[in-house]
């Protein structure tokens, strides 16, 4: 039935954990929604046999719809289409969200290709790989115009915007090559602006880690770091200063100063560089400014690793800081 | 009452009376006005939003501006909307002449708005501050942010100086009108619209005052 | 059938004829500086036509682009130039104007028993506004043209090589056309209503013109301004929108599909306009609902203004922003589909006949309840992560604006063609006609549905040769697309000066428009109209209601 389907509505392979579900309900809204098209279109071709005119200048009865007929048709109607948006909405929220163990790939596109950095120090242009069964995070962003990554097969797509770091993410279910395509116009060559995500199985990836990685970004993030005066503000052993502590921050749950609490996943770390004011940790001063057009992608790429590593760093002693910080010491600073 | 003048504002031949062609003109410029307020509220969409983004180059900004400039404009336009609204008054009554006189007061004091508006962009100019974010000011102040504040500060509040300036055209025409016993107590609504007009230009100057000159963004 | 005759006789004015607004003056000053709305109408109706010509020329060279995958006639630069071109003619010069300035100008005033719209001289401003603007557009495709894609998303907008300035600005001009005949439209609904129309008499073609004015009044400034702003940002590089400057990019989305969602119901209430007075003329029946169609209209008209972010479910807005999106475009879906079935029920114990603007209801109602219902599909938001910026989502939007709009406006091009012309069109060759521009159009996007699901990403010059046999179906259903529209316009042409002289109320209508001659009169009725009866009313015969 699934592949009959698949072949009927010209869709790629189901080759990401949540295709099928995504396709499910493909199919549930397509026949729905062309069911009633039809019978809407059906009913209009019915009255139009039964009630044509007999003679010219024929006269009609004034009808009106009873009120609760058309409350009735306008219920119905809206409890399908709020079925689809639950269902629609619940599902966007499980792609949207990355599983905590998610394996990092970043990602950074360009007039018009892909670049795709992975945590150990590989890079590759234009080809992803990927273990099968594993679920992929991918950190996102592009050097210079809108681009979207899209990879049919595996029914996810995501905007990559400069200037922002997007997070998404797939598990892929299928070994093989598949295509990935460049969703948002991007100027000559848009259509040209293609890659492929390469699934490996286990072994196959075993073998293709066993080439020597060039450099270890985690020790780069400690450069970084210190030259773009993230120090002044943030330690590395646990200590509270003007920001909070990197160490033990990865994968933490934070309270914020609405009260809300929210676990500091990549895409939490990447906003708070580039959106500082979005997410206020409880208790501190809303004093960083953005890094959007500040730090370039490698160097992300390297914070975040770093802050990755430090997950579990020993927590220092914690000094009690007076809590009247003074304003403005917060500008990025020179390299010390 | 002085008689209608040989061209007199006249019933258009779609209207029944001018009573019905004045109430027509009236509610179209508040739906014009409409219009006027959401094409300002892109900007102010604007402001909001990278005012949240940055706001320590906000507060650099809105301390930097000289707030004597801002506050004698703010109370030039205010005093000038009090003056058309008298001269809308005064036209009613019947009393052309002081309402020329009125409407010549609030064109002078627009022009004044526009002439102290020049002066403190020349200042700024001096300072080094060109929109867009060139001029040596940026090389001192690097806040994040600050070039934003005052691309926004030019753009907003140029836009609006565009606006006094047809306010004044418009009125400039009223005045013409006036002079020829156009319009008087028989036919005062054009004069009516145009100072609905001239209140709005007021108005929004009203919100760019705090914005650019009062509130500075001082976080927490 | 008419033969052909080269030389074109110029009407002469006989002295039998009675005064009607085309023969009381001939000279090119009388229609260049007329501020009767009628004549209005008709300058913009040529002008659209024209701006139609020029957007449909662009499709069908696109569409031949398609023929095979890589190059084939035109280079990826000028492929992108032609597809910006396209979607800007489209909309804003062709679409938008179309059914409002045209139809609207004319029928308004005489619907409501006016004399004229409230501000004629604005009206003309308006139209003259709407001249210089289209042929900013035209001179900014003679400056090389735009690249950017209709929607001039920031970055690239910044930065593209192309005529990106002198485009933004003809659409800026063309904005405040729209706005200027947006408050002339709502002015003349409120203040001049003649004796016996109520704000529940109206027609109900008046009342869409009503949400798409207050519509075009709020939206468009907001166009303006985010527009002007991408002007700037291109030609002085202030950086307002682009992050390399410290702009957001995203922002820039946000007030564009701000205005943009609500464009949307501007080029389709019209239609929908359009589309009950022929359901309700041809069935002679009363709507099965008046007041479901004027509400859900008004209902359009505001919750259309707070969808805008179904746009932007993969420009990484929060999952709580899409769920907000998501549900208020479901529920913006539900007057649509109030009107659907409204239109339906009409038929039902009506008496219903076929002409060639009934041919053209029932091309619109499959080709709109199809394309809206995929438009519900993709406002789920999952599948719309699949289908976002795809030929889906193309496939989709052609069939509201060409199956939607452009057969509206040929049904009102037909139904009207009486009273505005005082001749009546060639029936045999309008059903042709109808039956031509459906399949052509059917044939052209229905592919388009599978390419999307196949994962083709829109705006491509190459594609991957696997999708080639759908694009040639495509490509040559374009074509017989438009052959079907020069065929329409052909006829129509010759039934302009060699078609049978109309009656006043050839459809056998009740309502008030073709209670006056055709063509109407300068002030559109002989005599101070009073309206006794609703424009609705088929329970007695048309001989016993007078204006």
């Amino acid at each position: 039935m699934n592949s009959l389907l698949l072949k009927l509505l010209d869709l790629p392979p189901q080759a990401s954990t949540y295709a099928f579900d995504v396709d499910l309900l493909h199919y549930f809204v397509i026949s729905t929604t062309m069911l009633g098209a039809t019978f809407v279109f059906v009913l209009a071709l019915w009255f139009l046999v039964r009630n044509r005119r007999r003679y010219p200048g024929e006269l009609t009865a004034r009808v009106v719809t009873p009120v609760p007929v058309e409350f009735l048709i306008i219920g119905g109607i809206l409890s399908v289409f709020l079925i689809f948006w639950v269902v629609g909405a619940s599902e966007y929220s499980h792609m949207q969200h990355p599983p905590e163990d998610a394996m990092p790939v970043y990602v950074t596109a360009k007039q018009w290709m892909w670049k795709f950095a992975y945590a150990d120090g590989r890079s590759d242009i234009d080809v992803l790989t990927v273990p099968v069964h594993r679920p992929v995070k991918l950190v996102m962003n592009s050097r210079d115009v809108i681009h979207s990554f899209y990879v049919p097969a595996f029914r996810m797509k995501q905007d990559v915007v400069p200037g922002r770091y997007y997070t998404a993410w797939f598990e892929a279910q299928e070994t093989g090559e598949f295509p990935i395509e460049c969703a948002e116009y991007c100027g000559v060559s848009h259509s040209r602006m293609l890659a492929k995500v390469h699934v490996l199985s286990e072994p196959d990836y075993a073998k293709w880690l066993e080439n020597p990685p060039t450099g270890d970004l985690a020790a780069r993030g400690r450069d970084v770091a210190a030259k773009r005066g993230c120090l002044s503000c943030h330690t590395l052993d646990g200590q509270p200063h003007i920001g909070p502590s990197w160490a033990g921050l990865y994968d933490s749950d934070v309270k914020l100063s609405d009260g809300t609490i929210v676990k500091a996943d990549v895409a939490y770390l990447t906003r708070s560089m580039m959106d500082p004011q979005a997410q206020i940790v409880d208790s501190y001063k809303p004093v960083m400014p953005t890094y959007r057009g500040v730090i370039d992608e490698p160097e992300v790429a390297a914070l975040v690793e770093l802050i990755v590593s430090l997950k579990d760093q020993p927590i220092a002693p914690s000094v009690v800081l007076p809590r009247t910080q003074p304003l403005g010491s917060a500008q990025p600073q020179e390299p010390r | 009452m002085p008689s209608p003048a040989a061209h007199p504002v006249s019933v258009g031949e779609q209207w029944e009376d001018m009573e019905k062609q004045a109430h027509a003109a009236r509610f179209g410029m508040w739906v014009f006005l409409g219009t006027e307020v959401l094409f300002f509220s892109g900007l102010f969409a604007l402001y909001t939003a990278y005012r949240i983004e940055h706001p320590s180059g906000f507060d650099v900004g809105v301390e930097h501006n000289t707030i004597v400039y801002g506050s004698v404009n703010t109370a030039v336009l205010l005093v000038s909307s009090y003056f058309v609204a008298l001269a809308v008054h005064e036209l009613r009554l019947g009393r052309n002449r002081v309402s020329g006189w009125l409407v010549a007061l609030t064109i002078l004091f627009g022009l004044g708005f526009l002439g102290i508006k020049t002066a403190e962009y020349l200042h700024h100019f001096s300072d080094g501050i060109f929109p867009g974010g060139s001029g040596h000011f940026f090389e001192e102040h690097t806040e994040p942010g600050i070039k934003m504040f005052y691309t926004l500060y030019f753009c907003m509040t140029g836009l609006h100086a565009i606006h006094v300036f047809v306010g004044c055209c418009v009125l400039g025409f009223m005045l013409w009108k006036i002079s020829r016993r156009e319009i008087g107590a028989w036919a005062p609504h054009p004069l009516a619209i145009a100072a609905i007009y001239w209140h709005l230009v007021d108005v929004i100057w009203i919100f760019l005052w705090p914005l650019f000159y009062l509130v500075p963004g001082r976080a927490g | 059938m008419t033969t052909l005759d080269i030389a074109v006789p110029v009407p002469t004015r006989r002295p039998a004829d009675r005064e009607t607004y085309l023969n009381i003056a001939w000279t090119v000053k009388s229609w260049a500086l007329t501020t009767d709305h009628k004549r209005i109408g008709i300058l913009y109706l040529v002008t659209t036509i024209f701006t139609l010509s020029l957007g449909g020329v662009f499709a069908l060279v696109l569409r031949t682009e398609h023929l095979s995958p890589g190059p084939t006639i035109i280079d990826a630069y000028t492929y992108n130039r032609m597809f910006t071109m396209h979607g800007i003619v489209m909309v804003w010069l062709f679409m938008i104007p179309s059914i409002p300035t045209a139809f609207g100008n004319f029928l308004l005033p005489i619907m409501i028993g006016a004399k004229d719209v409230a501000f004629p001289r604005l009206n003309l401003l308006s139209y003259y506004i709407y001249l210089v603007g289209s042929l900013w557009v035209v001179i900014a495709l003679w400056a090389g043209g735009c690249d950017t894609g209709w929607t001039f998303y920031s970055p690239y907008s910044d930065h593209s090589p192309s005529a990106v300035v002198p485009t933004v600005f003809g659409i800026f001009i063309l904005g405040w056309s729209t706005i200027i005949t947006g408050v002339n439209f709502i002015v003349t609904t409120h203040t001049m209503r003649a004796k016996g129309v109520g704000w529940f008499r109206m027609p109900l073609f008046v009342w869409t013109m009503y949400g798409v004015s207050i519509i075009q009044t709020l939206a468009t400034p907001v166009l303006a301004i985010s527009l002007l702003i991408v002007g700037v940002d291109h030609w002085f590089d202030w950086g307002l929108f682009d992050p390399a400057r410290g702009g957001d990019p995203v922002l820039y989305q946000h007030l564009f599909w701000f205005y943009s969602h609500p464009a949307v119901y501007i080029m389709i209430l019209p239609a929908m306009g359009v589309i009950i007075e022929v359901v309700c003329t041809f069935s002679h029946k009363n709507p099965a609902s008046y007041k479901a169609i004027a509400y859900s209209t008004l209902g359009i008209a505001f919750v259309g203004f707070a969808t805008w972010g179904h746009h932007m479910f993969v420009a990484g807005i929060s999952t709580f922003d899409a769920a907000s999106f998501g549900v208020l475009s479901m529920l913006v879906a539900i007057f649509s589909a109030i009107k659907v079935f409204t239109w339906v029920l009409t038929m039902r114990r009506g008496s219903v006949v076929v002409t060639t603007p009934m041919l053209y209801f029932f091309a619109f109602l499959f080709l709109f309840v199809f394309g809206g219902m995929t438009g519900v599909a993709v406002a789920t938001q999952s599948l719309d992560v699949h289908w976002h910026d795809t030929y889906f989502i193309v496939a989709h939007f052609h069939f509201i604006m060409i199956g939607g709009t452009l057969t509206a406006w040929l049904a009102a091009l037909h139904y009207w063609f009486p009273k505005i012309t005082g001749r009546m069109y060639p029936e045999r060759l309008g059903y042709v006609g109808a039956t031509l521009v459906f399949s052509g159009f059917f044939m052209t996007f229905f592919p388009q549905f599978l390419l999307g699901n196949a994962g083709m990403p829109r705006r491509y010059y190459d594609y991957d040769p696997k999708f080639q046999p759908l694009m040639v179906i495509s490509t040559v259903g374009s074509w017989i697309l438009g052959a079907a529209m020069i065929w329409t316009l052909a006829y129509l042409l010759v039934a302009l000066f060699k078609g049978a002289r109309a009656p006043a109320n050839p459809w056998d209508s009740r309502s008030y428009e073709w209670l006056t001659p055709s063509p109407p009169p300068k002030h559109n009725f002989f005599r101070e109209p009073v309206f006794t009866r609703d424009p609705y009313d088929y329970t007695v015969p048309a001989e016993e209601i007078r204006a």
